[in-house]
């Protein structure tokens, strides 16, 4: 086990010399190019790329890594060549002048040549041997040799001399390509170049629902490790451009550092700071709910901030984003004309889902934006299956996120009620899914905001309401009473209507509170007459015992009186006052 | 007879017959090579006497000829005149072959 993953990173002994192709992305795939020094075949039906990928790879080499290459055409004459690859800016009869090219057509024609007994090819690999050394070259192309085989009829002498040929090459020491046409049961025609190679390269071109896709296979690469996958390219104006997608391998480095929706409100929904950089956000709603405006809004903060942003439009033109985002006040022009903002707009029908990945990848090397928004990604469903636009968005999200590039998608749902998953099934796939939602009440339609998901950040789980206003996009929390969400006119009806009832209500208020201050005050009136009526009668009470009082005093008196006027005491003074 | 570094020349004073001019473009001394040369210069001998000019090429001595002449497969004869120009591949085994390619069957 540990040894086995010593020879993967280590590779204690000298691997398969491999010669770069300086073909995008080709590289990448073939981990290092193609084998120095044998023969690769590259097959496949016609117009499919056979031809030019060949020449690229010996113009390439000629121009970026100064080998010398022979081009050997069995179809084409070199001026047609050269007039054919002109428009991709290959300057064939300059590098011929510079000694770095050599094209030598091979021309066969069965009606000129007679057949009169045993021969061999001898007089093509003197011819070929003749032409590397003249240049000194390291690169080879044999186009196509089929064509040997419609001029000349002996098979058993072919197929035994393009065995040799094979060994005649390595002998040299030339990294070739031989381009084959394809068979109906084998790779090749022949079913022998497949064999003979040690890399066998087969290029496809399909044609799925009206829309073509290039594709290449690696099927065999000896003595190396290489992806297997079909891999979609592209022949535009800079050659061919392969996409080595699907890294599989998910050990992207992440950031923390958080990016502005460009809308304050929303940046509080999600934390109160944003995105995550790096991270991807869908963005999905019914028709009509404000998508474009948030994206739009996205594109415009990144520019603000300085950072390049790229826009692919797959339904409006970009004039008319333009037109219509400066209703809500963004401009989004003066971007463009800084030079932060690309537009990039393309119909989902004009190629197959594998080429607006490699034309958006291409697209996103060219320019290194920090935000790359899709809008939207739906209508990609016309043109391949519900499993094969999530792969081409899982592949986008993954590379997106390997370049630490924050990308928004719009998507449209189909109804209004929210599904659990959007129609293209990237909702998983997405750090952030923000759901714009018509709500409808009331005779009125009005948006309604949920930040679905967010990973890795604290979010709220409310709804708000979303205004777009002539001076941009806002979000407004929602009335949530008894009678369920409110929102747009209802809202504010409803919270008018509060505002009357409170101030009803501190009326009503008021009014019982003076009418208690007077109760109050007339029961505090009783209880000062009832307290006067109490000491009156207090006092009538007071007076009856101080009477009463006097009373007991007087008889007590009386009464001793009496008791010294029977001690005698008492006749004396009877006496004298009967005397008196 | 075999002339190698040079020319197999025949001239004859007869002036009705036209003259074949033959260039046979070999590959040193392979098997293949020594048996064209042979049956073509038996067939010339037989059937172009003395009216024939045969120019024997090593196409490993003159490798410059081979992109040129076009010359694929070997051993080659280009028959330059008279025209049209008429190619044969081959060990020169198929006499018949030879003499149409040569224009020579109906004789």
């Amino acid at each position: 086990m540990s040894e086995s993953q010593k020879t993967i990173f280590k590779t204690p002994y000298p691997t398969l010399p491999k010669t770069l192709t300086g073909i995008n992305g080709l590289d990448e795939i073939t981990e290092g190019g193609l084998p120095t020094g044998r023969p690769t075949l590259i097959c496949g039906d016609a117009g499919c790329g056979k031809t030019l990928m060949s020449i690229e790879f010996i113009v390439r080499g000629a121009v970026q890594f100064n080998e010398p290459g022979v081009f050997v055409a069995f179809e084409e004459k070199s001026d047609e060549l050269a007039m054919n690859v002109a428009s991709l800016g290959f300057d064939l009869k300059k590098l011929q002048q510079q000694n770095l090219l050599k094209i030598d057509h091979v021309h066969i024609d069965r009606s000129e040549i007679e057949e009169t007994g045993e021969y061999d090819l001898e007089g093509l690999f003197i011819r070929l041997g003749y032409a590397i050394d003249s240049i000194g070259a390291k690169r080879v192309v044999l186009d196509t040799l089929e064509n040997l085989f419609s001029g000349l009829s002996n098979q058993a002498v072919l197929r035994a001399e393009i065995r040799r040929l094979f060994t005649f090459l390595k002998e040299k020491g030339v990294t070739a390509i031989i381009t084959g046409e394809r068979g109906d049961a084998s790779l090749t025609r022949q079913g022998l170049e497949e064999y003979v190679s040690d890399c066998v390269i087969l290029l496809d071109h399909r044609v799925i629902n009206q829309i073509s896709t290039r594709r290449l296979r690696i099927i065999k690469y000896r003595g190396t490790i290489h992806g297997t996958n079909e891999y979609p390219f592209l022949i535009d104006e800079d050659g061919i451009s392969v996409l080595p997608v699907t890294s599989l391998k998910m050990a992207n480095s992440v950031s923390s550092e958080r990016v502005s929706t460009g809308i304050a409100a929303l940046d509080d929904m999600l934390g109160g700071k944003g995105l995550y950089r790096g991270g991807s956000v869908l963005v999905s709603g019914t028709a009509g709910t404000g998508k474009t405006s948030l994206a739009a809004s996205f594109a415009n903060e990144t520019c603000n901030r300085g950072e390049k942003c790229v826009y692919f439009a797959m339904e409006e033109s970009p004039s008319q984003i333009i037109r219509n985002i400066r209703s809500i006040g963004i401009d989004l022009q003066k971007h463009i004309d800084s030079g932060l903002l690309h537009f990039n707009a393309s119909r989902p029908n004009l190629y197959g889902l594998e080429m607006h990945l490699v034309a958006m990848h291409k697209c996103i090397k060219k320019y290194k934006p920090s935000v790359v928004i899709i809008d939207p990604i739906t209508n990609f469903i016309n043109i391949g299956s519900v499993s094969e636009v999530k792969n081409m968005l899982v592949r986008m999200i993954d590379y997106l996120q390997e370049e630490q590039i924050s990308v928004m998608f719009t998507a449209l749902s189909l109804n209004t009620i929210v599904n659990e998953q959007t129609d293209e099934g990237v909702s998983s796939l997405v750090d952030a899914w923000i759901l714009v939602r018509d709500i409808e009440f009331n005779g009125e339609r009005n948006r309604g905001l949920y930040v679905m998901k967010s990973r890795g950040m604290k979010h709220s789980n409310q709804v708000r309401e979303f205004v777009i206003t002539d001076k941009g996009l806002n979000l407004i929390e929602v009335y949530l009473g008894p009678g369920g969400v409110l929102t747009g006119s209802a809202r504010q009806e409803q919270m008018l209507l509060e505002e009357t009832g409170a101030a009803l209500h501190s009326q009503a208020i008021g009014r019982k509170d003076r009418e208690i201050l007077r109760k109050r005050k007339v029961l505090e009136a009783k209880i000062a007459s009832l307290n006067s009526e109490y000491e009156s009668v207090e006092e009538e009470l007071n007076k009856v015992y101080l009477e009463e009082e006097l009373k007991k005093q007087i008889l007590a008196k009386s009464r001793e009186e009496v008791i010294r006027l029977r001690k005698g005491e008492a006749v004396d003074n009877y006496k004298k006052e009967g005397k008196k | 007879m075999a002339n190698q570094d040079g020319f197999l020349e025949n001239y004859e004073s007869d002036a009705k017959a036209t003259i074949y001019v033959l260039r046979l473009f070999i590959t040193g001394a392979s098997p293949n090579s020594i048996r064209a040369v042979e049956n073509l210069k038996t067939l010339c001998e037989k059937h172009l006497t003395n009216r024939y000019k045969l120019e024997i090429i090593d196409i490993h001595q003159q490798k410059e000829l081979a992109e040129n002449e076009n010359v694929i497969a070997l051993p080659l004869l280009i028959k330059k005149s008279p025209g049209p120009e008429r190619r044969m591949v081959g060990d020169m085994s198929d006499t018949k072959r030879v003499l149409k390619g040569l224009g020579l069957s109906n004789n």
